[in-house]
């Protein structure tokens, strides 16, 4: 369905191409995983199937692409329309029109479908993704996961052969992404539609891949069914790692299998205590910060409903709940910059004065005490080079203070080696995480809030941000991490708040919460069920040396 | 296949009609019928300025949005054209106080502005002086028929779904559609945009104020939106927008010079038309040129573009009626029959109270008979409630 031919991609600025003499070929009807680090050519690769690379974005193409027997080289994108759809990171980025119905025809419009042949696509559309309840809502007031699935139907009118999926889940919370690749899976059996599928957070999908495609990061192109090429590849979903700690062979892609596989080594840990995954909490914590009955309307629908929390200095606090359940309308009033209806906020201030609110003192002061960083970092970046930026950082927050460091040390103790020349929007997501983390830990606040930082990371950069966290929780700051990802928050968090329609439904340790519900669960839990591990590391800690499995 | 479009048209309704009659299926009509209606409506107000008639369009226009608007964000702004129309007669009468032009004997005094005296190249006009009642109410006419026409627009722009309306322009032209329909689309977004950053400058405790403030809510609100715009322009090149289709360079070529010259004939004709001391060659027949250039370029253009639409407008005898009544009205106003031209003007000279003829106002009354001859709109689309979805062959997938 899909050949690549000697492909070589050369964007004008890069010294290196991005893409080395691919070759490639993708059978009709798989679904195929596209993985790798961020920047190593995943996006360049999807692009390049239906044309928009070079034909959009400019640089230069050696080799042949073929779609169905149509070469990119003389198709551009709008010509492949009917053979290939595309569906972006966020939904809203791609609608053209504002109901769903519109929306599902437009492609159909673009290429001249019959009218009476539209109305009929596009009934079956809504049955297949489930949306015919929402045919005449407006797009902006769906939810993330419904409006994935309108994109993804917006090209499936077209009833192209081929579907190309750059990240569609990474905005989206775990119950929404179960939902659009639900619906992926489906057309991929049903209709026998070719997927091309790229994502960072791997355990979502691994289960479903008929095959994989691994960007090593220097150019080549890895391919092959997902046991061979996980086996060695750098990146891996935390199946794979317990698999490869375990010495399964051939690896374990799916819970069910896994768990099969598994019942040896649940035997050999059944009598062994994990190690805890975080240092035992100090005897006696500080409290940093103490909100109670903190409540946030819009427009009288509340969006936070009275809720209490005590943040202790040395903490990481991960703070989970489906999209709109209120999570950054919560972190925004303790930091005391967004709207709070009622409720209080205590900070004890540094100098072991009184106790102060954030929303009553200036913004220099409250950014003191509570630091926050947007979900959005590049919101809080306008000047041109990361030195500007941190400079600036530095005047605002009047580094002459005793104790206060500079943001250019700062950052270079988050990540290492980012030159002082560069564009802040030439930085990876990582990168401009820490730059902004950097910026706002100038101003030394004891309480960090970080609004959903996890998103767009791969599983390099994850790890990068677990170490800065512990590093500032080590340094007795509180620190509470919005998120989706059930993995990350097993690997770094101390405790675990959940919250349901502006309501706290669950506050406790990380091993109690994570575990009690199925879709929170980590993999490892779910393999290891009901042993307490909820990460490889704590499994491979408990396994000799050599980690293999002494089972057959 | 025309036929099953329009059978297919209606579309299906939820929830209870509001029309208490209940025969009528509710749709929403043409919006051309809709635009036919209310420019007809505004040509009849620009032959009176009869405050009395005008009155009475404006009472016809409030009838027909109230009952025949939907809830659509688009269908409340009928209130700003009311405000806008409201500043034009204002400031026609402010104008007039100050451009004062004399009093003559017969003309009722007000008041007096102190006069500035202007250089004698600048004798044409003054500034200040007495200023008369007559000169006032007849600003005032003035600034209200202007400002009836404002809501006559207003009005179409209220009942017919812009979106849908951009629709009816022919292929050609369908780029420019696009255009607008987006940067609608778009304005919303950068307005949420705008106030995201504007938050988060309070984490940085950047300057509320000044133009480095304004700095740092520009810069990343125009990365933002031209990011966010290219990622649309792919979209959309990937949704098959603007395949060629079948046209050639000449004949793409032949189409712009075929519209170019139509609109200068138009100009022409437009410029002939309404300066009497132009030759008459320039009137009327350059315009008709033009109509006929400008046409033959439109469709030239149009044969290129292959291109259906989903669910297109049907055009049924609503819509004959709406746009119907519309047209009869102007028509009637300007017949001249069976009432004396003079009273859509009446003079006041000397300062009386303006009758009411009767025929012009029954005209206008007859433009709101669109209230009830346009079926009732659509049902508003039930309020955002949780929603269960259902996650289809999760199960078999795992």
């Amino acid at each position: 369905m899909i050949h690549f031919d000697q492909v070589t991609v050369q964007y004008d600025d890069a010294a290196e191409p991005v893409l080395r003499e691919v070759d490639l070929t993708v059978e009709e009807g798989e679904l195929c995983l596209v993985v790798g680090h961020t920047g190593v050519g995943k996006s360049t690769l999807l692009g390049a199937v239906n044309g928009l690379v070079p034909h959009f974005t400019g640089g230069t193409l050696y080799g042949r692409v073929t779609v169905d027997g149509r070469d990119t080289a003389a198709h551009p994108p709008r010509e492949l329309a009917d053979v290939v759809g595309v569906v972006g990171q966020d939904p809203l980025d791609g609608f053209v029109t504002d109901t769903v119905e519109e929306e599902l025809a437009y492609a159909m419009e673009q290429l001249a479908v019959p009218p009476a042949t539209m109305r009929k696509r596009v009934e079956e559309t809504l049955d297949l993704l489930g949306l015919a309840d929402l045919r005449h809502r407006a797009l902006h007031e769906l939810s993330g996961g419904q409006q994935q699935r309108v994109a993804i139907g917006s090209v499936l009118t077209a009833h192209p052969r081929v579907l190309v999926l750059d990240e569609p889940t990474s905005a989206l919370d775990p119950t929404a992404a179960e939902e659009v690749l639900a619906a992926v899976t489906r057309l991929v059996h049903d209709l026998g539609v070719t997927v091309l599928l790229a994502e960072h957070r791997l355990e979502r999908v691994v289960q479903y891949a008929d095959r994989v495609i691994h960007l090593p990061g220097d150019g080549r192109v890895v391919s092959g069914p997902p046991a061979e090429v996980f086996r060695t590849s750098s990146i891996a979903p935390p199946i794979v790692e317990l698999g490869r700690t375990a010495g399964w062979s051939p690896l374990q892609l799916s819970i069910r299998d896994a768990r099969r596989a598994a019942a040896p080594l649940r035997a050999r840990l059944a009598d062994t205590t994990p190690v805890p995954v975080r240092p035992a909490p100090a005897a006696d914590p500080v409290t940093l910060l103490k909100a109670r009955g903190v409540t946030v309307t819009y427009q009288g629908v509340p969006a936070v409903r009275q809720v209490g929390l005590d943040l202790r200095g040395g903490e990481i606090t991960a703070l989970m709940g489906r999209n709109g359940s209120g999570k950054s309308s919560l972190l925004w009033a303790l930091q005391g910059s967004g709207p709070r209806k009622a409720g209080s906020v205590a900070v004890p201030t540094a100098d072991g004065g009184k106790d102060a609110d954030p929303q009553k003192l200036s913004a220099a002061e409250a950014r003191r005490l509570v630091g926050l960083v947007p979900q959005t970092p590049t919101d809080l970046l306008y000047l041109e080079s990361v030195k500007q930026e941190l400079d600036q950082a530095d005047s605002e927050s009047g580094v002459s203070g005793p104790g206060r460091v500079r943001a250019r040390a700062l950052l270079d103790r988050l990540t290492p080696g980012i030159p002082d020349g560069t564009h802040p929007r030439d930085l990876s997501e990582g990168q401009k995480l820490a730059l902004v983390l950097a910026i706002q830990l100038s101003a030394a606040p004891r309480v960090l809030l970080l609004d959903e930082p996890t998103r767009g990371l791969d599983y390099q950069a994850k790890n990068e941000l677990i170490r800065i966290v512990d590093d500032l929780a080590a340094e007795g700051r509180a620190v509470v991490i919005s998120t989706h990802d059930v993995e990350f928050v097993a690997r770094a968090a101390d405790r675990v708040v959940v919250m349901a329609e502006g309501d706290i439904v669950a506050d406790g340790p990380t091993t109690e919460v994570i575990v009690a519900s199925p879709v929170f669960a980590p993999q490892t839990a779910k393999i290891l069920s009901p042993l307490p591990y909820l990460t490889v590391a704590q499994v491979a800690s408990a396994l000799p040396d050599d980690g293999t499995d002494p089972a057959p | 296949m025309s036929r099953t479009t329009t059978a297919a048209a209606a579309p299906p309704v939820s929830g209870t009609a509001p029309d208490p009659g209940g025969r009528r299926l509710p749709r929403t009509l043409h919006p051309v019928a809709w635009w036919i209606w209310a420019l007809a409506l505004a040509t009849a107000v620009s032959r009176t300025n009869n405050p009395l008639l005008l009155f009475l369009v404006l009472a016809v226009l409030g009838y027909v949005i109230t009952m025949r608007r939907t809830e659509a964000p688009w269908a409340r702004g009928f209130k700003y054209y009311l405000y806008l129309a409201l500043t034009v007669v204002a400031i026609r009468v402010a104008f007039r106080a100050v451009f004062a032009t004399g009093i003559t004997p017969r003309d009722h005094f007000l008041f007096s502005l102190p006069h500035i005296p202007t250089p004698d190249w600048y004798a044409g006009i003054q500034l200040g002086g007495p200023v008369s009642l007559e000169a006032l109410l007849s600003a005032a006419t003035d600034g209200l028929r202007l400002a009836c026409m404002l809501c006559c627009i207003g009005a179409a722009n209220t009942l017919a779904n812009p979106k849908r309306a951009l629709r009816v322009l022919p292929g050609a032209l369908y780029e420019l559609g696009v255009a607008v329909t987006v940067s609608i689309s778009v304005a919303p977004q950068l307005v949420a945009s705008v106030q995201r950053v504007h938050r988060a400058r309070r984490l940085r405790a950047g300057r509320p104020k000044g133009p480095r403030a304004l700095r740092g809510i520009i810069v990343p609100v125009l990365e933002d939106a031209l990011e966010r715009s290219l990622r649309l322009a792919a979209a959309m090149d990937s949704r098959g927008y603007g395949r060629a289709g079948t046209a050639t360079r000449r004949s793409r070529r032949l189409t712009g010079a075929l519209m170019l010259l139509g609109m200068c004939g138009l100009c022409a004709g437009a410029y002939g038309l309404l300066d009497a001391t132009a030759p008459k060659l320039l009137g009327l027949p350059a315009m008709g040129a033009g109509a006929v250039l400008c046409f033959a370029g439109l469709r030239l253009g149009g044969r290129r573009i292959t291109r259906t639409t989903y669910r297109p407008d049907p055009w049924r005898a609503a819509e004959w009626a709406v746009a119907g009544c519309g047209v009869v009205s102007a028509v009637l106003l300007f017949s001249n029959a069976g009432f004396n031209a003079a009273e859509l003007n009446p003079s006041i000279y000397p300062l009386s109270w303006p009758t009411l003829p009767l025929v012009p106002a029954a005209a206008i009354l007859l433009a709101g008979a669109a209230g009830f001859l346009a079926p009732p709109p659509t049902a508003p689309v039930p309020a955002p409630a949780p929603v269960p979805v259902p996650v289809q062959r999760n199960e078999e997938a795992k």
